[in-house]
């Protein structure tokens, strides 16, 4: 039976993973590949860089991150922030990452999605939906969560699947970095809609939101950051609270023997 | 030089199909000496061929004729030489694929069929791997052990006893997940990504590797 994913994201910024809140006040918290490996072996599904770095010169720097980690974890690796062309997503996954997910570019121009999706095959490409609740729908926003598109976030959904990608990672802005827990409406709202996996974020504050964000949000996969840097709870702990729910989780052969 | 006492060559057949870095990591770090395959000379100094990839078969069998690779793909597995099909890699060892109607190898009898009554697609995350029979492939790995996999479509032997089924996984229906015939190894799994029993698998295929190098003397000689 898949599992349901458990996935530590890393906020990246020339080089070195970051902590903060929504991009500021940023803090290092140590080398991406030597976390990720710590992830890894911590019972990590998947891993995300998330790259904030606003440098012209970030790609050298995030490409060599990138393999290093390739190099050291031994399970999926996603990079999101900054890739606007399919040449800028070759290059990433050349250097180790299986799949880029596409945000604000995606948003600007959605034929990049089929582009993306037609050269790498549609499992690479996630598209990452932003989305603020505004009166009876939920809104897309870009630029971090500064900048509102108009968009309805159930439609976009729709779109990029029918564009080509193959996940939907979906945060709610107004949950993230509040550890109010996830946003269960919204992700159902489009889990429901469409056939790829759903991986939900923003806001989790403890293993029962995980928990919440699967079996109420239809979630496929749950991502979150600063309760895993900070060592709130263990990566074990939620897939504990999860399995005892009865969601069906990835214990790993180390923990098991 | 006899092949049994140094590092097993394995080619890592790069045709475009991205991320190759984790394969070939994973393989070194195995003991394996890795060779990045762009051409088929590479062919004649190595003891086996890994075919990764992900994607559709017909732009990936486009790229593989590019190179000039597809012919010596099929002599290497005629031969009974040590192939490892990863994901696309097992599912080009079909005859054809209904992704796109195009013709792939057809070593082995059956095609490449879209997943029926699946949940999600593509199916992406760890399911389990459950054995249909033993093979040194899956030494020290138990029965239902959790793989990554990324895929959409899938191998679909034509006679559903095929011997070459080694391991099924389910999501909807059953599919096949791993095949062997002979020294012809598919998985439809990422080992690569698969954690601690992902590379216990890599480091079964290289012992494999490195017994058929050993009873081949001279087969493989360092150019």
């Amino acid at each position: 039976m898949l599992r349901r994913r458990v996935i530590p994201c890393l906020d990246v910024a020339d080089g070195r993973v970051v902590k903060g809140t929504r991009f500021v006040d940023l803090v290092d918290a140590g080398d991406p590949p030597e976390l990720s490996e710590r992830y890894a072996r911590e019972g990590a599904d998947e891993l995300v860089f998330l790259d904030i770095t606003a440098a012209p010169e970030r790609r050298a720097t995030l490409l060599d991150i990138v393999e290093r980690t390739a190099r050291r974890a031994f399970i999926p690796l996603t990079v999101g922030g900054g890739v606007r062309s399919v040449s800028e997503m070759r290059d990433v996954l050349r250097a180790g990452a299986d799949k880029v997910s596409l945000n604000t570019a995606a948003v600007a121009e959605p034929a990049l999605v089929r582009r993306c999706a037609s050269r790498f095959g549609s499992q690479a490409v996630v598209v990452a939906i932003d989305a603020r609740r505004s009166a009876d729908r939920w809104e897309v926003v870009v630029q971090g969560g500064r900048e509102p598109t108009g968009l309805d976030a159930l439609a976009w959904a729709e779109r990029a699947v029918a564009l080509g990608a193959g996940e939907l990672l979906v945060t709610s802005i107004d949950r993230d970095g509040t550890g109010s827990g996830f946003d269960t409406d919204l992700l159902r709202a489009i889990a429901d809609r469409v056939a790829v996996p759903v991986i939900a974020s923003g806001g989790a504050a403890g293993p029962d939101d995980f928990v919440a964000a699967v079996r109420d949000g239809h979630a496929d996969a749950v991502l979150a950051a600063s309760i895993f840097h900070y060592r709130v709870h263990s990566i074990a702990a939620v897939k504990a609270a999860m399995a005892a729910a009865g969601l069906p989780v990835r214990m790993g052969s180390a923990a098991a023997a | 030089m006899t092949a049994g006492g140094s590092a097993p060559r394995i080619a890592v057949v790069d045709y475009g199909a991205g991320n190759l870095v984790s394969i070939e990591q994973a393989l070194t770090s195995l003991g394996a000496q890795v060779e990045i395959a762009v051409h088929a000379a590479v062919f004649d100094r190595v003891d086996a061929v890994v075919v990764p990839g992900v994607g559709a078969a017909g732009p990936a069998m486009a790229r593989l004729a590019r190179r000039g690779l597809v012919e010596p793909i099929r002599a290497w597995i005629d031969e009974g030489r040590p192939y490892l099909g990863i994901c696309l890699g097992l599912q080009l060892l079909f005859e054809g694929s209904d992704e796109d109607g195009s013709t792939t190898f057809g070593i082995l009898r059956g095609r490449t069929v879209r997943l029926e009554a699946a949940p999600t697609l593509p199916h992406i995350g760890w399911n389990q791997v459950v054995r249909r029979r033993d093979h040194d492939l899956f030494s020290g790995i138990a029965d239902g052990a959790d793989f990554y996999f990324v895929h959409s479509y899938a191998g679909a032997p034509t006679d559903p006893s095929d011997d070459a089924i080694v391991a099924t996984t389910e999501h909807g229906r059953p599919f096949v997940s791993a095949v062997a015939r002979g020294s012809l190894l598919g998985v439809q799994f990422h080992p690569e990504r698969s954690g601690e029993d992902g590379l216990r698998l890599l480091a079964n295929f290289v012992a494999l590797v490195q017994t058929d190098a050993a009873a081949r003397p001279g087969a493989a000689v360092v150019a």
